[in-house]
């Protein structure tokens, strides 16, 4: 297909002075990332490496009769055998940011089971070798008596009277009180704004449909590992690829009964995370390894098998929404019923998708139910957004409908009803400047939207979604150097650029070149507290650190230049990098130069700020696209995508166009073809990367961008998070489109061919 | 009776030898007893990409094939495709396309997509997308890794006309 249009383009909020945010320099770590140099979790080494591999359990729902570990210990070369037997029994929360917070005792007995195995996949017990092979062959020997119980596979199941019962000390949390009632309900809650019974009487089309969603998985390309040496001294030592270094640190300590500060983490590069890489997993089993093999490294690295059923999933969900509208458009009332998997253990994100399910809307009545239930598959973990997916999917494709009821052009519809500044949303908060209404007009005037639609099978949807974004606590020094460049530290592991786009911050500040800031991801002993890399949070609340350390250097630099020349520190400033005199032309110094002097009038200057941001932008991100769908298979071709998003201020365009491309694929894949295939006894029928397949360069279009600069009043910059949004629309689009295709309205996900064609027969009986 | 097996074999150009027990991988040897760590394990069954490496003038997926079979093979991996005193045109193209995000499938891609402008100095769009499709990326949906590689094959052949 060929375009007349840029494929990449950037709508600015109007000038900007600036010299260095809004560039495209090459990211810091690159030449190591395309040499083979940079050393991710798996790539530790050291002399006397011993390697941990962990038993699992083959069954959905069992109780653990016994566990017979003296075979293996006898293996030559096995050096320890762990169970849960061997963890302490610690109690409490450990808080894990925009995930919520998280039990002790859950968290442990994700970690090892103790007492019934809760989904196939879950550990039983570990086993350190002085190879992996040898360690493989030892959980081999190893004999657990299950008693294998039913097990329960989805939320509607799961919440039958009579439905096998996961936890039967955990009683349901209703509306924040707890109850005396035992189910696998973990959490019901409720948000209500106006009067929607009231709401839905006024409106003049009402349409109400269920959705159903499957498991999915991040499906990041590197497996979960860890690198840990309990010290003799009684430190340990983790090196491990997680989203935070801080959060490892915390979690592993309260499930060891170890002072935070005994532990180091020490994040080496990681392969993709997509929230599914906050949780810990492996390291306090390695940890364990260690000290029982006498204080040895252990290192341990999941298969591809283990990270499908043992890490990650986001939920499989059922979800009923109803929406009412005036003739006019105008959306009056909206209800939904949420009801998302949590896994083996309480925590799905179906608090976030109550937050977002109608954030992209002005509704004046509207009520939300959330369930968290339990079921037996593995522990639900964040992906991208967490539960916004979903919920777009089911409010975008009754949105949709109502436009085509009403015959009302789909963008026009949402524009009429769009959030804005001061909206309210159904669960409480009060939007701040936010970009909805931009990122709906620029879809409009795309050049895509306003393309004809050529073709038999071929249609159009579109979608828009909301996510929030957290800011929390971030830290950051910077060293000046003596040649005029800085070192820049900070905690926050840099999955997709970051690095880069902290040191554009910082270099903004400082008037040098992005290239003469040199930024390094340190250990939990080097850097101050930062929260995970997750949340759209790292360019925003760790960029404000950089922007505060930087101001920081610009204070010191400042008083430094006016001691050399002996003025007043207030009748010096900084301008464009160079610090002069107010008064006096003559004095002035650039900020190189004033660099070389700095050790010899007074010392070294660092800059130091910690920062806490509480002016969260939220980001909206909308998708048109074009679909084919085959009549005779139901196979679905994607032909032309386009993704608009709000970005506040992209720091570095090229790589908040990556964070869009990325998310809309991630997306593309959910929509049309990712699930896991459970069996009625509650396997994975699929735990490869052949069946569960996630898209390739060949299923693919390119992904064209619309970056909208909308800037955010709560930055320095204006920057807003832009990492997640844009995996919420594309299921919505792409069902909107294949609707429209077939004429039959998706409401189950992944629309694969067999979902297709069942809908479209099922209608043709109707 | 001895466990391991005597493998003599060029890596990058070296002759390298090395023992390896025979249900070792070539990744697991190259990886854990070369101690050349950028071919990167995502999948381990052949799926992912992210241990391609160039067998005797073939892409291979270097988990799929046994370490003992490198006997006498040329073998290039990621550490070798750099030339000396620089990068190589794939290499300069992904970093000024900000065709990596996280980077772990990157090794991969740029043996594929050096052994592909090897072959055919200038593959369409579909031809690239074809030709790559036996590496995953979950970070970048593709956009930029497919253009990283249209602007190496461009520059590729500018530098060879003159």
């Amino acid at each position: 297909m060929t375009t007349t249009y840029e494929h990449n383009v950037v709508l600015k909020s109007g000038d900007d002075k600036f010299k260095v945010i809004g560039t495209r320099p090459i990211r810091h770590d690159g030449a190591d990332k395309v040499t083979g140099r940079a050393l991710y979790g798996a790539d530790f080494q050291t002399a006397g490496l011993l390697h941990g591999k962990i038993l699992r359990s083959p069954h959905a729902h069992a109780r653990i009769k016994s566990i017979d570990t003296s075979a293996a210990e006898k293996l030559p070369g096995v050096r320890a055998v762990v169970t849960a037997k061997d963890m302490p029994q610690t109690t409490g929360d450990v808080s894990m940011g925009e995930a919520g917070a998280q039990n002790v005792a859950f968290l442990r007995g994700n970690v090892l089971a103790s007492g019934k195995a809760l989904y196939k996949g879950h550990a039983v017990a570990a086993v350190a070798a002085t190879s992996p092979h040898i360690a493989e062959e030892a959980i081999g020997l190893i004999k657990v008596d299950y008693e294998v119980l039913p097990a329960a596979l989805t939320a509607p199941e799961a919440m039958k009277k009579g439905a096998s019962i996961l936890h039967s000390d955990l009683k349901m949390t209703e509306f924040g009180q707890k109850t005396n009632q035992v189910n696998n309900i973990a959490t019901h809650f409720q948000h209500k704004k106006g009067d929607v019974e009231k709401g839905f009487k006024e409106a003049d089309v009402v349409i109400e449909r269920e959705f159903t969603t499957q498991t999915v998985h991040q499906g990041y390309i590197e497996p979960h590992n860890v690198a840990a040496l309990w010290n003799q001294d009684g430190r340990l030592l983790i090196w491990c690829s997680t989203q935070g270094s801080f959060f490892v640190r915390n979690a592993t300590a309260k499930v060891l009964d170890l002072p935070e500060s005994q532990i180091r983490v020490t994040p080496m590069e990681i392969g993709g995370g997509f929230g599914g890489k906050i949780n810990v997993y492996l390291e306090p089993v390695a940890a364990l390894l260690s000290k029982k093999a006498g204080h040895r490294h252990v290192k341990m690295v999941m298969t591809r098998q283990e990270v499908f059923e043992g890490t990650g999933p986001t939920p499989g969900s059922y979800m009923k929404v109803k929406i009412g509208a005036k003739k006019n458009g105008k959306i009056v009332a909206a209800q939904s019923y949420l009801a998302f998997e949590a896994g083996a253990f309480p925590g799905s994100p179906v608090g976030a998708a109550a937050m977002c399910v109608f954030a992209p809307y002005d509704i004046a009545n509207g009520l939300i139910d959330g369930y968290d239930v339990l079921v037996n598959k593995p522990k639900t973990a964040a992906y991208r957004a967490p539960g916004a997916t979903h919920a777009a999917f089911a409010v975008e494709t009754i949105v949709d409908e109502i436009a085509e009821k009403l015959k009302i052009d789909p963008l026009e519809l949402r524009l009429m009803n769009a959030a804005k500044e001061g909206v309210r949303r159904v669960d409480g908060p009060v939007f701040p400047r936010i970009g909805c209404v931009e990122v709906l007009e620029a879809m409009k005037n795309h050049p895509h939207y306003k393309a004809p639609i050529k073709g038999k099978n071929v249609a159009r949807g579109v979608a828009i979604g909301f996510w929030f974004n957290v800011g929390l606590q971030s830290s950051c020094t910077i060293a000046v150097n003596p040649d005029g460049t800085v070192n820049l530290t900070e905690g926050s592991t840099d999955i997709g650029g970051t690095r880069a786009s902290l040191a554009m911050q910082a270099a903004e500040v400082l008037g040098i070149r992005a290239e003469d800031v040199h930024p390094t991801v340190v250990d939990t002993d080097s850097i101050g507290f930062t929260a995970v890399t997750g949340g759209s949070r790292v360019a925003f609340a760790t960029g404000w650190a950089a922007y505060e350390a930087a101001q920081d250097v610009v204070k010191q630099m400042t008083a430094r230049a006016a001691k050399i020349w002996g003025v007043e520190a207030d009748s010096v400033e900084m301008v464009d990098g160079v610090f002069r005199s107010k008064t006096d032309t003559e004095l002035k110094l650039s900020f190189k130069d004033l660099s070389e002097q700095l050790n010899d009038t007074g010392g070294p200057v660092i800059g130091r700020a910690t920062v806490d941001p509480q002016g969260v932008g939220g980001s909206f991100a909308g998708n048109i696209v074009d679909v084919e769908v085959d009549p005779e298979t139901g196979k679905t071709q994607v032909l032309r995508f386009t993704v608009v998003q709000d970005a506040g201020k992209a720091v570095h365009p090229s790589y908040v166009e990556g964070q869009m491309q990325g998310g809309s694929v991630q997306g593309i894949g959910w929509g049309l073809n990712e699930e896991y295939f459970y069996g009625s006894s509650g396997q994975m029928a699929n735990p490869t990367f052949l069946d569960y397949r996630m898209p390739t360069t060949l299923d693919l279009p390119m992904i064209d961008t619309v970056i909208v600069e909308v800037a955010n009043p709560g930055h320095p910059y204006g920057v807003r998070g832009v990492g997640e949004a844009p995996i919420v629309p594309p299921p919505a689009a792409l069902a909107n489109a294949v609707g429209h295709a077939v004429g039959v309205r998706m409401t189950k996900l992944p629309m694969s061919p067999g979902t297709i064609m069942e809908a479209v027969w099922q209608s043709k009986k109707k | 009776m001895p466990t391991k097996t005597y493998v003599q074999t060029t890596i990058n150009g070296e002759n390298v030898e090395f023992l390896c027990e025979p249900r070792q991988s070539l990744l697991e040897c190259l990886r854990d007893v070369v101690q050349l760590t950028g071919s990167k394990e995502g999948c381990n069954d052949g799926n992912c990409g992210a241990c391609t490496v160039m067998m005797d003038g073939r892409i291979v997926d270097s988990c799929l094939v046994l370490g003992v079979e490198a006997q006498g093979a040329k073998i290039t991996t990621i550490e070798g495709i750099a030339p000396a005193g620089g990068l190589h045109p794939v290499q300069q193209a992904f970093l000024e396309n900000a065709a990596l995000q996280c980077g772990i499938c990157t090794p991969g891609f740029i043996v594929s997509s050096k052994a592909l402008l090897d072959k055919e100095p200038n593959p369409s769009e579909e031809r690239i997308r074809f030709w790559l499709a036996g590496n995953l990326c979950r970070c970048t949906g593709y956009d930029k890794i497919v253009r990283a590689v249209e602007d190496a094959s461009a520059k590729m052949s500018k530098g060879k006309k003159k």
